[in-house]
Parts: C-alpha cells; structure tokens; sequence
C-alpha cells in the first residue's frame, strides 16, 4: 500500500514513516509544553502547594530509561541476527513498560497519601495529568512493542530492509516517550 | 516556439519523466477496485479531497442556516417564528395569540454552532483538507499522500467529530452555547446553562476528534512536501499553493495539541472534579467549593490555537488566489520569494499575538503593549502580500472567469477585513470596540468572506481536475456579484453599529434605548444575509449540476497553467500519472515570457530561453 513511498526513497536519506512520526512527536511535545506552560503560569500566580515527589517516581524514571536500553539492545541483536536475544529482550521491554504503568500507579496513591489528591490544589492536579497523558502514550508505545512481538513470534527470523524499518520506528516511539518522561519529571523537580 | 503550442505532455513526459516503477506492481489494478474501497473508505488523495469538500458543502449549509435562524431574531424581533416550529420543535415557544417565539437559550446554542461549524468543520476541513489533499500530491508530481492509510483516517476522523456534533443537536438540553471560544466557567460547569450539560461534553468530543483528524492530515501534508516531491522540484520552484498549504500544516501541528491541552483540562474539571479554571465562583448566591483555578488561564491556550487558528484558515486561501491571480492575469505572481517569506512571516507573528484576544480580560496593560506590537507588526508581511496581488494584476492580461473574480473579491475582501484589524490590535481603541458588532464585522470580512472566496476561486478552477468537467459560468459570475455585494451589505453596516457599542452575542436589543435606532440597519442586514444565503444555494446547484451535466474537458489544460496537475490525464487515475513521474525544469510561473503565453514546469530549458527559475 506504499504506493506513494516507493518512488524516491532512494533521494532520501530519510523514509518518510519516520520522518512523519516525528513530525507526530513534535505536535506531542507541544501538548505537554502547553501544560507546563500552564503550571508555569498558574503557579506564578500564587496558592501553590508545596510537595515533594514521591520517591516511587524517581526509581520508575530509571526503570524507564532501562527499558529503552533492553529495547535498543533487541534492536541491535536483531542486525546481528541474534534471534534469541532479540526476540528475549524485546519481551523484557515489554514487561518493563507494564511494569512502569504499574509503578506510576503507585505513584499516584503515595501521592494521594500525602495528600496530594486529584481535585485538590492545581499544583497536584498538573502532576495526575503529566503522568496520566504520559501513561496512555506509554499505552500506545507498549502496542507498538506488541505489534513488533508479534511479528518476532509469529514471522519466520528475516532481516528485511521492511522489518528493519517498523522495528526503527518502534524504537523512536520508545525513546520519545522516555525522553518526555524525563523532560516532565525534571520540569517538575526544577519548578518546586 | 513550436514546442510550445504543441507540446504533448505524455510525450513529454515518457521522454524526460521519471521512471518509478511504478505500475510496475500493479497497485493500478487491484488497487480500490469495489466501491467501497474506491468511494467510501478510499486511500486516494483525489477522492479523498472530494470527501472533504462535499462534507465540507453539507456542513457550511448547516451552519449557514443557522444564522439564517438567529439573523431572522436580530432583524425581526417581533414578527412570529411560528413556521419554523416544524425544524426546531420546543426551541420554539408559541404564546396564545399564535406568536411564535425563538428560544433565548437556543439562540446561544445556534451562535456557539455556528461559529464552531464554520471555523473548523468548513474552513478547516473543507478548506485545507480539500485542497492540500487535492494538490500537494498533483503539483509536487507523487504518486499520493506519504501515508494514504494516514490520510484516509485524517478525513474518517473529521467525519466522526461531525457525526458527534451533528448528534449534538438532538440533545433535549441542546447544543453547547457559550461560544465557540469555550470560555469557562460557561464550558465546565454543567448548571451554568442548558447548553453546558450534555452539549458541551459532546462538543469536547468532537473537537478532540476534529485535532486528531486535524492532526493526522498535517503530518502528511509536511512529509509529503519534504519527502515526495519530484525530481527537479526544488523548494523554490514550488508554487505558492504548496508552500501555503505546508505552512498551514506546520502552524496547525505546533498549535491545534495546544487547544487539546486546553480541552483534556476542561474534561477534567467537567467530569473528575479538578480546579484548573475555577475559582470564587457563585451559583444561585451559593460559593461553589471548587477554587484555585484560573479562567483566564483558558483564554491564554485557548488563543494560543485560537490566533494560529485564523491563519491556518487564511492561509490555504491566499495560496489557491496567488496561484489564480497569476494564471488568469497571464502574468508570473509578483515578487515570488516576498509571498513565501511573508507567509513564513506570517506563520511566525502568529504565535506571538494571541493576547490581542485578551486585552479586555485582565491581563497586564504592560503585557498588552508587547502584544499590540506584534500584532501590527502582522500588518507587515500582510501588506506585502496585498501589495503583490495587486501588482500581479497590473497590465495582466486578465480573463474575468469565476474562479479569477473571486480571487480578486478575496484580495479587496482581505484589505477590508485587515485594516479594521489594526484598530482592533490597539489596546486602547479595543476597550471600545471588543465584543462589539465593530469584531464581528472585522473577523468575517477578513477571515469568514475572504476564506470563503479563496475557497470559491479554488473549487470553480480546479473543478475541471476534480470531475472532467467545467461548472457554469454564469451561474458563477451571478454567485460571485451577488455575494461580492451582498457580503459588504451584511458586514459594512456592523462597523457603525459596533462602533455605537452595540455587543455582540446578545438575543435582543428591546430593552436598550440607545441601541433602538439600528432596527432598521438589523433589517437591512438580516434581509441581505438572506439573499446571500439563497446564492450559496445557487452555487451548491451549480456545483452538483455541473458534476453529472457541465461541459465536458476537451484539454488538459484549460487555463493554460503551468502547474503539474494539469499534464495528468483528464480522467486522472490512481497514481495520478499513467506512465512516468514528470521532471519539474522551471518554477510554477513562467507566464508571458519571451512573447509566449506560459511554459511548463515539465518543459526543458531551450538555449535561447531569457532567464528562468
Ligand atoms: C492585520 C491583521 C490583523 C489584526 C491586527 C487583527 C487584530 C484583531 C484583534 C485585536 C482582535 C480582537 C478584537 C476583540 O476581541 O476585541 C481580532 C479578532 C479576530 N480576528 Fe483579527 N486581526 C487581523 C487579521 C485577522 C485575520 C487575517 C483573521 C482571519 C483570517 C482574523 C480573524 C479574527 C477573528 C476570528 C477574531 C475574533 C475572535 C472572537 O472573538 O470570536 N484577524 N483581530
Ligand atoms: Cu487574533
């Protein structure tokens, strides 16, 4: 069905699907940088809560970050033809990425027992929201890493230019959405 | 000179084309070979733009009509709407003497729709979906879309946030009604108004279908242009409808998530009790315990979209009229690099403008003088452009056709519109003048009168490359007089009626003394808008008329345009070229040159050629 694709790739250094997918990361960013712009902006404007993050954040940050090692690391045995490690990590991966949801959800009880609740001050209101948008475009990637397991499983063990390419544009949505956390949770640290 | 009267551009084309192997895989013949596959959910671009307008068609009637409803209520307040009881039901109330009654409540909800309807549903969508859809693939030379599957959803997503509001309408409590700028508290509270119940739950819906349909398309109008163009297409040598459209996709990108920002809020102080745009607020005399939000916080991303928003829908329309001014002037567009740089201008001061909107809502008056500044400052690169339409026009050799009067109706419209901008953009003069008629009259002239005449220049143009055949001219130059004249008559007199402080927004002026002397300029108005309304009828006639039984096209090119679309067959299939992709050897306005009429783009340059692009 890539019908239009296929006619000057060979111009291009870079393939279109990728290059709209970041186009698609950057209109992401700027809904998150639309809500810091707001808590920037709310909380300049006084009755500001202050509270310290839960330390189940911190640690769910680096679990994170491990996730798109593992994940980078699938990506690279897949190039060398390293079945096993491949289709092994790209499992790890996927359990580390539940295994975030599930720690954010922690997150937010530990936040709600500080008393940091949902419908309280705007201050706490903006860190459900960050980490809830977060979570469903964590939601997002964990079906694009479903997607890619499936094939590993089901697709006989080929490097293709093709497969190559939908493994790449996984891995780009994994890491964006890793590097959006980070960008989150340091804005948060840096304005309290 | 022979090569250039008798040029054929398959000839042409298989000599110097591009070969893509295209039909090689014979996409051509399994490709969208049952009718649902090609009408319904189709992949191809060129039908997919026709989805778009004809969507587009059905809701500009909707939303027209309804102010239509409520004009009739502005002009005569006290004549019956009794006959209208069958179309709206309870929304109007009949007393015992037969008196016919416009539901006050009702009159917001058609406002809200209005509005809502014509600035995203047909100016958004029908304006830039359909063309960028329709002319990003033909003018650059692809095949398609980047991502025809993408592009597909980008249109089944604009149809599902009509499905949405359209159902909205039905709701006992009715549509939303507190503006289309969704203002909290009106918008989160569900006991401020009946509108603010269901209605506006729905209408959040929608519009958050509408940046995802929004969304999906401009990703693709971008990667398309970056990505597909042909060879020997370089960025200079694209016309301005495709840098129009390309930038109009980057604004929309970097501005439409900031107003789904905006609504997931509002969502969550609707429905899980949060504070964001609430604070110190009072229901029946009773505090409401909700606090520590901040309303203005709203209007702030509301218009960091909202301003974007209006050059997103003027944009597209200054590219199909400099595309159709120079093509019908026979002359190349004046000062190409100013038009692009002052639409890159443009896209730029747009996002550092939106306050303009807030000049009244309370934010600092030092903060206000940044952004008069700015917002003048737009008057620049928009006076370039008007200044290089004009001198286009100048000593062209001009061919009055539909599509041409209504791209010079958009240039006069656009400096009407403009100028009354500049008033607006002074802090100081708009204390005066904000949420008057004086707004009102600015912002249809120069965005809804002149997008709309952009649109109109583009459909009776390339009609011909969408359905084989030519719309009716006639009937054209009647709907571009009628509307041309009557578009004035409706918003001219609001500039004195808004000047008088009359406000926008209310049902009726009974009770006000000082406003009692406009009753006839509301008739006028209302009787005006009535007869234009009755020519877009023409026109939506017109166009189906000439769909099944216009004149057929004999040429490929009938405008004698330089532009790729035009070297496609006259039945364009899939994959828009039969054999190869043309070569591009020269920019998009080669017109007079040398004492020929036009050449090309997918001509070569000859040796004894003047200089070229
Ligand atoms: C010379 C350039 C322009 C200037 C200086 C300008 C200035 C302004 C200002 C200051 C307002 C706010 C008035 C108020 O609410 O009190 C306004 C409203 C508006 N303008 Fe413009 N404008 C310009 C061009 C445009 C263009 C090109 C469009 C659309 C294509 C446009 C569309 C609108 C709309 C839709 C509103 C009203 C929004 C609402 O309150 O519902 N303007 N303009
Ligand atoms: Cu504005």
């Amino acid at each position: 069905m890539d019908v239009a694709v296929s006619n000057q790739q060979t111009r291009n250094k870079i393939h279109p699907h990728k290059f709209a997918l970041w186009v698609a990361c950057a209109s992401i960013t700027m809904m998150f940088m639309a809500w810091t712009s707001a808590y920037v902006v709310r909380q300049a404007a006084g009755n500001w809560l202050e509270f310290r993050l839960p330390n189940i954040f911190f640690i769910n940050t680096a679990l994170l970050l491990f996730s798109s090692v593992t994940l980078h690391a699938s990506y690279i045995f897949f190039k060398r033809e390293k079945e096993s490690l491949y289709k092994g990590l790209l499992l790890v991966s996927f359990l580390l990425g539940i295994t975030f949801l599930v720690l954010q959800y922690i997150g937010w009880q530990d936040l709600t027992n500080i008393g940091v609740e949902l419908t309280g001050n705007p201050a706490g209101s903006f860190v459900y929201v960050f980490s809830g948008f977060h979570g469903l475009h964590i939601c997002g990637g964990l079906a694009a890493i479903f997607v890619a397991i499936v094939h590993a499983f089901a697709l006989k063990f080929k490097v293709t230019a093709k497969r190559k390419l939908r493994f790449e544009l996984t891995l780009t949505i994994w890491h964006y959405l890793d590097f959006l956390w980070l960008y989150i949770i340091t804005f948060i640290v840096l304005q309290s | 000179m022979d090569t250039v009267t008798t040029f054929d551009p398959d000839i042409l084309i298989e000599e110097q084309g591009y070969d893509d192997h295209f039909h090689d895989h014979h996409h051509g013949d399994k490709y969208q070979s049952n009718f649902i596959t090609h009408y319904v959910f189709s992949q191809d671009h060129k039908i997919i733009a026709k989805q778009f307008l004809i969507t587009g068609m059905f809701w500009a009637i909707i939303g027209a009509g309804m102010s239509i409803i409520f004009r009739l209520q502005l002009g005569f307040p006290e004549e019956s709407l009794a006959w209208l009881q069958p179309l709206l039901g309870k929304w109007i109330a009949i007393n015992e003497a037969g008196i016919g009654t416009l539901d006050p409540q009702f009159y917001y909800a058609l406002v809200t729709m209005h509005g809502t309807i014509l600035v995203f549903f047909v100016l958004t969508a029908g304006l830039s979906g359909t063309f960028s859809n329709l002319l990003i693939p033909l003018q650059i030379g692809a095949r398609d879309m980047a991502s025809p599957l993408l592009n597909m959803l980008s249109y089944w997503f604009f149809f599902l946030a009509g499905v949405v509001m359209f159902s909205s309408l039905f709701l006992s409590t009715g549509p939303f009604s507190g503006g289309w700028t969704a203002y909290p508290p009106l918008s989160i509270l569900p006991q401020a108004s009946s509108g603010s119940a269901a209605g506006m739950t729905l209408w959040t819906v929608s519009l958050i279908l509408f940046v995802v349909s929004v969304l999906l398309g401009g990703i693709n109008y971008i990667t398309t242009v970056l990505n597909l163009r042909t060879k020997g297409m370089t960025m200079w040598r694209m016309p301005l409808t495709i840098w129009a459209f390309f930038v109009t996709a980057i604004i929309g990108l970097l501005s439409f998530p900031v107003l789904a920002s905006a609504f997931f809020l509002v969502i969550f102080d609707r429905e899980l009790g949060t504070s964001f745009f609430l604070s110190d607020i009072y229901i029946g005399g009773e505090a409401l315990d909700r606090v520590g939000g901040s309303p203005v916080l709203y209007q702030h991303l509301f218009w960091f979209l909202g301003h974007p928003e209006v050059y997103i829908i003027i944009l597209p329309a200054m590219g199909l009229v400099s595309e159709v001014l120079s093509v019908h002037a026979r002359k190349p567009i004046f000062g190409y690099k100013a038009m692009v740089y002052s639409i890159l201008a443009i896209a730029f001061l747009s996002f550092i403008v939106w306050a303009h909107h807030m000049f009244m809502s309370g934010v600092n008056p030092f903060i206000s003088n940044i952004f008069v500044i700015f917002t003048l400052i737009i008057a620049v690169p928009s006076a370039v452009k008007v200044f290089n339409w004009i001198t286009t026009l100048y000593g062209g050799n001009i061919r009055f056709t539909s599509a041409m009067l209504f791209a010079i109706g958009f240039v006069s419209m656009f400096i009407s519109g403009g100028l009354t901008g500049i008033f607006l953009g002074n802090s100081a003069i708009d204390i005066q003048m904000h949420d008057t008629y004086f707004v009102v009259a600015h912002f249809h002239i120069v965005m809804g009168i002149a997008a709309f005449f952009g649109m109109f220049a583009g459909i009776y143009n390339w009609f011909p490359k969408m359905y084989g055949r030519f719309m009716n001219e006639t009937l054209g130059k009647i709907h571009f007089w009628g509307t041309f004249i009557g578009a004035y008559a409706i918003f001219w007199p609001m500039h004195y009626i808004g000047m008088a402080g009359v406000p926008r927004r209310y049902y009726s002026f009974e009770t006000f003394d000082a406003f009692s002397h406009f009753d006839a300029t509301n008739k006028f108005i209302t009787v005006a808008a009535i007869v234009v309304f009755g020519l877009q009828l023409l026109f939506v006639v017109n166009f189906f008329y000439s769909i099944w039984k216009g004149k057929r096209m004999t040429t490929r090119n009938p405008w004698g345009a330089t532009t790729l679309e035009w070297t496609t067959p006259i039945d364009t299939g899939h994959g828009n070229w039969p054999g190869k992709i043309p070569v591009v050897h020269r920019w998009a306005y080669d017109y007079g040159k040398d004492g020929r009429e036009f050449y090309p783009q997918i001509l070569p340059v000859s040796e004894d050629e003047s200089e070229t692009h």
